[in-house]
């Protein structure tokens, strides 16, 4: 009777009360209750960042543009004005938009970024309604006076507090080059409104001692991630 | 063509009319509901089954979410292919949806199946039954339909322009015209039994109590089972659902025949196929398992019928979404064997074999001499197919084997 076997299984899962019956899906809560805890490396909406001293980081150098598989990304530099530089250095983004109807959310602009301009954030929840909406230009993507990702109205940052800080996670997981002697040492520039973000957890040897002020330390306890 | 139902035996006036088109809208708005009931159900059993939650945003439960889903469809964009034939592709959908409504017509959903009423209900002063139209050639009709249904999708794949679609529609007219022939085969027993075409009297003849008072006398047991399992499965497949859906397997053919449909032509298919869940249910029940026939308790007598309709109908709906639950699909040459080697030669066989009985009680020939050399026939053919394949398979890989050493 191995055929039978099948259906047997089955309906053994609806009775919701036994081990095997146990739903594993989680409801969306999108109303009631915290939301859920984001993954550290969660790809969401970009941010273009800016220096401490409040100067944007993008170059304009196209390089996000150019690696980007989904050609999402529109970008044109432009030289800085020298009474009033908007970037540290000779060129700036002049444009910036990413359409988010192509956007795969891959990461790879993040990678190509030579400055750490371009990180993505933990937001996923923005519906918009048009086309036009869809398209993010610099005005919407860069942080605002505090660091902090700028509200659309289309778009739920009610956690903000709790995913604000983590908003670069892959630069600082990942050591420069990918030796592993730079695991840990930070290697990349402050950031508006956070200073210089500590390095997450080292893929390989002891962890280093790094202050984390919320409470998911034991995410990071897996080691894992870029060797 | 009306002439059993006594609402129209003497002349039609407009009581009687009005009855008719009251019964049409009963009908059409009853089909719908289930339907929409059955999407969800189907949504909502699968992802238990599978440890899921399923809809359950739209309506206490979800229920709504088959609701939300059309209105959704309505407002998407109507794609015609470049490369389509613009007139079978829009015409396919209809193909499909218009047979899938005529057939629920000839189901008796409800009636007093006794001696003195047969079948017939009290209906603002007149008797009538509860079906919209019982013609004598009713399950003529169900396989006529379901054979139309199969251009449908036929033509859907056929004038998509696409290579996806024209595969799934060669698989869909192959399936369902070799499981057409086990489904129409296994009808034959029970129109034998019943003596008649017209599906009112099918669940007249297994009305009444029957074997030992307890056992009812539904065409699955006086038929013996065989034809009932035929026609389950031949009808799963001719449903294109799983395990039966190559028509659409999606990881082979993206959607298969409705790869290139969108919006509201996508929602006729879509509507179309559950409807056809929906309605091969109720056929199953109507010629296997006594339809709206069943004992009555307390209260008004007719309400009963429509509640053991329900009843049966999901128990069939039920399984047809555990089947899907469960069961992996088939692969092609699995399928085809199965149709053509398993399900035809069985079905015939089991024919004959009723045909055989019926003759020999007719004739007065000796029933246990008739069953034994009956089966023995059975028997001896099965034998006889097993040994044709196997020298076939035989001298096929033979053929290979020199082939190869050439």
């Amino acid at each position: 009777m191995g055929y039978l076997e099948g259906f047997r299984v089955t309906f053994g899962k609806l009775f919701k009360g036994t081990e095997t019956g146990r739903t594993v899906t989680v409801p969306y809560v999108k109303d009631s209750g915290p939301k859920r805890q984001k993954a550290d490396r969660l790809h969401g909406r970009h941010v273009l960042n800016r220096y401490e001293d409040g100067m944007e980081k993008c170059i304009g150098c196209e390089l996000c543009a150019g690696v980007c598989p989904a050609r999402c990304i529109y970008v044109r530099g432009a030289d800085n004005p020298p009474d009033d530089p908007v970037s540290p250095g000779e060129r700036y983004g002049f444009v910036y938009e990413i359409n988010y109807l192509r956007c795969i959310h891959c990461d790879l602009c993040v990678e190509a970024c030579p400055t750490e301009a371009i990180t993505e954030s933990k937001l996923f929840e923005f519906s918009f309604t048009n086309r036009q909406d869809a398209i993010y230009t610099k005005a919407e993507l860069v942080v605002d006076d505090d660091g902090l990702p700028q509200q659309l109205p289309w778009e739920d940052w009610s956690d903000l507090d709790l995913v604000a800080a983590k908003s670069s996670a892959w630069v600082r997981a990942t050591a420069a080059s990918g030796d592993a002697d730079y695991v840990g040492v930070v290697a990349w520039s402050g950031e508006l409104g956070f200073g210089v973000k500590p390095p997450e957890l080292g893929q390989t040897s002891p962890a280093p001692v790094v202050d984390h002020e919320d409470d998911d330390a034991t995410v990071h306890d897996d080691v894992g991630g870029h060797h | 063509m009306f002439a059993i139902d006594p609402l129209l035996a003497g002349g039609i006036g407009l009581a009687e009319v009005l009855i008719v088109l009251l019964k049409v809208v009963v009908t059409f708005g009853l089909l719908l509901v289930a339907v929409l009931l059955m999407i969800w159900f189907e949504r909502k059993l699968h992802a238990d089954m599978s440890n899921r939650l399923g809809p359950n945003r739209a309506g206490p439960f979800g229920i709504l979410q088959t609701l939300a889903d059309g209105i959704k469809f309505f407002f998407k964009e109507d794609l015609v292919p470049d490369r389509a034939d613009r007139r079978v592709f829009i015409l396919a959908p209809f193909l499909s949806l218009v047979p899938a409504f005529l057939v629920f017509s000839v189901i008796p959903i409800g009636g007093v199946f006794t001696e003195e009423k047969q079948g017939a209900v009290r209906l603002f002063g007149h008797d009538t039954f509860l079906q919209l139209a019982d013609p004598p050639i009713g399950v003529l009709l169900i396989l006529a339909c379901s054979s139309i249904a199969v251009y449908g999708v036929m033509l859907a794949g056929w004038s998509s322009g696409s290579k996806y679609p024209l595969l799934g529609s060669v698989r869909a007219s192959a399936q369902m015209v070799s499981y057409e022939a086990a489904l129409g085969l296994s009808v034959v027993a029970v129109v034998l039994l019943a003596g008649s075409l017209s599906t009112h009297d099918i669940v007249m003849s297994q009305a009444g109590s029957g074997f030992g008072g307890i056992i009812p006398r539904w065409n699955l047991v006086v038929t013996g089972v065989v034809p009932f399992v035929i026609f389950v499965i031949a009808g799963t497949a001719e449903l294109n659902r799983p395990p039966f859906d190559l028509v659409e397997a999606e990881q082979e053919l993206v959607g298969g025949f409705h790869t290139e449909y969108s919006s509201i032509r996508f929602a006729l298919f879509f509507l179309a196929e559950f409807m056809n869940t929906v309605t091969m249910s109720a056929i199953i029940v109507t010629l296997f398992l006594g339809g709206p026939a069943g004992p009555t308790f307390f209260g008004p007598d007719w309400i009963w019928g429509p509640v053991w309709f329900m009843g049966k109908l999901f128990l069939f709906l039920f399984m047809f979404v555990w089947l899907r639950a469960t069961l992996p699909r088939f692969r092609y040459d699995q399928l085809m064997d199965l149709g053509w080697k398993v399900l035809i030669p069985l079905s015939l066989g089991w024919m004959l074999l009723l045909a055989t009985l019926n003759i020999a009680r007719d004739a007065d020939w000796n029933i246990g001499l008739v069953v034994t050399g009956g089966l023995g026939a059975i028997v001896l053919g099965y034998a006889m197919l097993t040994g044709a394949m196997r020298t076939a398979q035989h001298r096929r890989e033979q053929a290979e084997h020199e082939g190869a050493s050439t």
